[in-house]
């Protein structure tokens, strides 16, 4: 019967490799995603604009805004000149923060009272105007110690374990690694399988002596093949096109994507059992793709979210995955560190798997 | 040429091509008013860009086309209310109901007011779709669709009406109802194309358009064309012995151009009337005779094709004679016993018996809907069957081991292959998942590949195959295991008459080396070939028997020797007066 295995996967790699169009269809969203990701998808704060309402326009004052400007977060500040000016700004999106220096600013400062400085942020853009707030809020503090010449009564010194330059791109090819490979391994099996029953080479299939459980896994192999093979080639591009250190083992990583690519093939599976064409096949794989990455954390951290959430993340294969693959590239993962999120991969894997060839022995039979 | 009054279309030079690939040659052809043109081919002969070429929705590569002296392209507006054109699967919306369907093509044929109040009256009654206007249009029958699309095609009175395939899909008895309606609007004087790659629905026709290959074979009057055929169809009767061998030693004879089984006669085609083939060099029997026949349009279109294929099937030489694994009853190698299955409360297959011996062509025939496809699944172990029992070996294929499974050959409806993928590969995968491997397997495809001619073809993806050689390369890839059973589900559908003749030559081969063969069909010719056929109706066996016997049942005083479909017609409306009565 193993013969017979070989024939379904090769028909499968076949029907993948034969047309330039299908080879394309493999590779092209890996490369354009490759090559956009780590540029677009980024959480830091460059390039915007800060606008200053200068009132005061002492010298104290004017060595804030200077330092201000300086940061990198902020190469353009927009001088105002008027509290309408300020409204104005934040409401045509033309500055991320405004802050307002009050008249009184260096008479204040010299004669060593406390003085408040207004900052106005675009809530619209919470996360980036936090993030620029931060940064504001850093050059202020630093400004004010330094000014009132006293010894801070403690001090905090950061250290960025693991990325300590905290370069994005570190943090984005890792997961880049799990969420590309899942759009690839759901379109071999989900599509393909309701190709199959579109084209009616599926009923060819169960009147021919393989058993479900071969028509399955001949579609299951393939799956993982692809998810492999794409998740390789992002890996490569993260360490030598992106630089991202890569401190754990390859071994580990191959099989963590096989297990990763196991539990995908059992949702494609479950799809395909669901779906009676391939347009619904799409749409479902979509309905899984999406929930499935914003859950995953790569978005948003899990633990903020609700409980309820937080329960379907952890039979979110992603979730478990990505942090394996950042575990392996930045944090130097051996086998015993990553178990804990392998074994829900194998768990999810069994219980989908299982799910799937059930509703497959009812929907042929 | 003169301009004459009486014709509504002129094609001169008309040639189409899709990707390079030629659909259609150098064309010339006038359609008629008051007359059914009928536009005759396979699939895949040229009918349908013809008709789209027709209707203005596509421009031609070469040539012209005229419709009422018009550009169908470029004069679009002006031809709009003057050309009813039906395609083949027309835009019914099958969540309204018959009425808002006819509203909104009213609506965009721009028909208001008083006028659209005449013709839904007009139309409903023409096409006996007044007792249904509240229906749903996707809870209507086969024929009824295609009469509200007749209905909806006509709002507007058009002068020119182009139906593509409208009967596919359609129970012999709405066929007949559908053209005894387009006759009479043709007999009103509107020019009536009817496209069809049924032969013997052609011969109603005023004249004909035969093509093949995007070529025009024929055009005229097909009684003409029969005409010239005089003479030179037989039928050789009172056979004793296998009809099937008298067959092949008939088709030998360099007289013979073409011959098919008809029941438990033969019927022949010869290359000219004067010369008859040597009756004991058939060794038909000592009753044989030979009787001339009137002869088809089908005679005539393998004449123009240049003759059928061959009766010896080169398949035959290299399948060694099938054996059913011990054990298993010669008598009842596939039986079905009150089997039935339920859709909820739909009943598609409603207590069906029937019981096929090993070497025996078994038809199920029947229109679309009847139920003929659910029973045929069932026996396949496709479909769970709700009571009763479906057996193939004394097994029911769905519980059944692999090994069961590895019996039997399966060719699905429509030729399920992968279109994407070679024919090699094709063979290849087919004979792997039979258990077929190293020189065996390569054995197998090259006999295939030799017995099919399929070598100019390996390469191609078999989705973009001719239609005749993906029918060939299914039945490739359904008997590379040679399999002692044979599951055929409307194995010749659309394909020409000669790529059927030379499918049946195969089977009738594949039968006397003691293959059993269960198939599914609608077409009444292919019935023909069938040592027994049910009548599958509303879910029921109706009727059962050989063919002839089925024609007995059917004949009456007025139609004393009925043919296949006549049968089929009489012994379907005897049931629907038997249920009405009851």
């Amino acid at each position: 019967m193993w013969q017979r295995l070989f024939t379904l996967i090769r028909k499968e790699m076949q029907a993948l490799l034969r047309t330039p169009q299908s080879r394309r269809l493999l590779i092209a969203p890996v490369l354009l995603q490759l090559l956009l990701f780590p540029f677009a998808a980024t959480l830091e704060v460059k390039n915007s604009t800060l606008a200053v309402f200068n009132q005061d326009g002492g010298a104290a004052s004017i060595e804030l805004v200077q330092r201000l400007a300086a940061t990198q977060a902020f190469p353009q500040v927009l001088m105002l000149h008027s509290q309408q000016d300020m409204q104005q700004v934040i409401d045509r999106q033309q500055a991320l923060l405004a802050i307002s220096l009050p008249q009184d600013f260096s008479r204040r400062l010299a004669s060593g009272q406390g003085v408040t400085v207004q900052a106005i942020i675009d809530g619209r853009r919470s996360n980036s105007a936090q993030i620029a707030y931060g940064y504001a809020l850093q050059v202020v503090q630093q400004y004010a110690a330094e000014r009132s010449r006293q010894a801070a009564p403690a001090r905090l010194l950061v250290q960025n374990l693991y990325n300590p330059n905290l370069e994005y791109r570190w943090f984005v090819l890792p997961s880049l690694v799990a969420i590309i490979t899942t759009i690839g391994c759901l379109m071999v099996t989900a599509l393909s399988l309701a190709r199959e029953r579109e084209e009616g080479t599926f009923e060819q299939l169960l009147v021919s002596p393989l058993t479900p459980a071969y028509i399955m896994a001949g579609k299951a192999l393939p799956g993982m093949l692809v998810a492999l093979v794409q998740g390789c080639i992002i890996a490569a591009a993260a360490v030598w096109v992106y630089r991202v250190p890569f401190s754990g083992t390859v071994g580990l990583l191959i099989v963590s994507m096989l297990c990763y690519g196991l539990s995908l093939v059992g949702f494609g599976l479950l799809i395909s059992a669901l779906s009676s064409n391939q347009q619904q096949a799409f749409l479902g794989s979509f309905a899984f793709m999406s929930p499935a990455v914003i859950l995953s954390g790569y978005m948003a951290p899990v633990e903020n979210m609700p409980l309820p959430l937080r329960m379907v993340s952890a039979v979110d294969p992603l979730s478990h995955f990505i942090v394996i693959v950042k575990g392996i590239f930045l944090k130097g993962y051996g086998l015993v560190d990553a178990w804990p999120h392998l074994w829900p991969l194998l768990a999810i894997a069994t219980g989908t798997l299982l799910l799937a060839y059930r509703m497959f022995l009812q929907r042929s039979h | 040429m003169a301009v004459s009054e009486d014709i509504a279309i002129r094609l001169r030079a008309l040639g189409h091509a899709f990707a390079g690939r030629p659909a259609l040659h150098a064309l010339d052809a006038d359609i008629r008013r008051g007359i059914i043109t009928g536009l005759v081919g396979p699939d895949g002969a040229g009918k349908t860009t013809l008709l789209r070429l027709m209707a203005g929705l596509l421009k031609p590569d070469s040539g012209s086309v005229q419709v009422e002296g018009l550009d169908p392209v470029t004069a679009g507006d002006a031809l709009r209310l003057q050309l009813g054109y039906m395609p083949q699967k027309f835009g019914l919306y099958e969540d309204l109901t018959v009425l808002e369907n006819l509203t909104l093509y009213a609506d965009l044929r721009g028909v208001t007011g008083a006028a659209r109040e005449e013709s839904f009256q007009r139309l409903l009654a023409f096409t006996d779709l007044a007792r249904f206007t509240e229906r749903l249009a996707g809870k209507l029958s086969g024929g009824m669709k295609q009469k509200l699309g007749l209905a909806c095609t006509l709002l507007g009175s058009p002068r020119i009406l182009l139906l593509d395939e409208p009967c596919v899909g359609v129970d012999p008895i709405s066929r007949r109802e559908l053209w005894r309606m387009v006759s009479s609007l043709a007999d009103g004087g509107m020019a009536v194309l009817w496209s069809t790659s049924y032969l013997d629905e052609a011969e109603l026709c005023g004249e004909v358009l035969l093509m093949h290959e995007g070529r025009l074979q024929y055009s005229g009057s097909p009684q003409a064309l029969m005409d010239s055929m005089q003479g030179r169809s037989l039928l050789l009767q009172g056979i004793a012995g296998n009809r099937r061998q008298v067959l092949r030693r008939a088709l030998r004879c360099t007289e013979v151009i073409d011959g098919a089984l008809q029941g438990h006669a033969v019927r022949l085609v010869l290359r000219t009337a004067s010369e008859l083939p040597d009756l004991t060099s058939l060794d038909a029997g000592p009753h044989a005779s030979l009787q001339t026949v009137k002869p088809r349009l089908e005679d005539a279109f393998i004449d123009l094709l240049g003759g059928g294929p061959g009766g010896d099937s080169p398949l035959a030489e290299h399948m060694p004679p099938a054996r059913l694994p011990d054990g298993v009853d010669a008598d009842a190698v596939i039986v079905a016993e009150q089997l039935t299955r339920r859709f909820g409360d739909f009943v598609a297959t409603d207590h069906v018996d029937f019981r096929i011996r090993r070497g025996e062509i078994f038809g199920l025939l029947g229109p679309n809907g009847a139920g003929k496809s659910t029973t045929f699944k069932m026996m396949c172990g496709l479909l769970p069957v709700s009571s009763g029992q479906a057996r193939v070996m004394g097994l029911d294929l769905k519980k059944s081991a692999s090994q069961a499974r590895q019996q039997i050959g399966y060719m699905a409806q429509k030729f399920a292959l992968y279109s994407n993928l070679s024919v090699a590969q094709n063979l290849e995968f087919f004979s792997g998942i039979y258990g077929l491997s190293g020189t065996r397997q390569r054995a197998a495809v090259a006999d295939m590949v030799r017995v099919f001619g399929l070598q100019p073809y390996l390469a191609m993806n078999a989705g973009e195959l001719p239609l005749g050689f993906k029918q060939r390369l299914a039945l490739a890839c359904a008997l590379m295991h040679q399999p002692p059973l044979l599951f055929l589900d409307e194995p010749t559908s659309g394909v020409d008459p000669v790529s059927r003749r030379e499918f049946w030559s195969h089977i009738n081969s594949l039968v006397d080396k003691g293959v059993t063969v269960m198939v599914t069909t609608h077409f009444m010719d292919e019935a023909e070939y069938c040592d027994r056929i049910g009548l599958v109706y509303r879910g029921r066996m109706i009727a059962s028997g050989t063919p002839d016997e089925l024609k007995a049942m059917a004949a009456d005083a007025d139609l004393p020797d009925p043919g296949m479909e006549d049968a089929f017609i009489a012994l379907v409306q005897r049931d629907d007066q038997l249920r009405e009565a009851t």
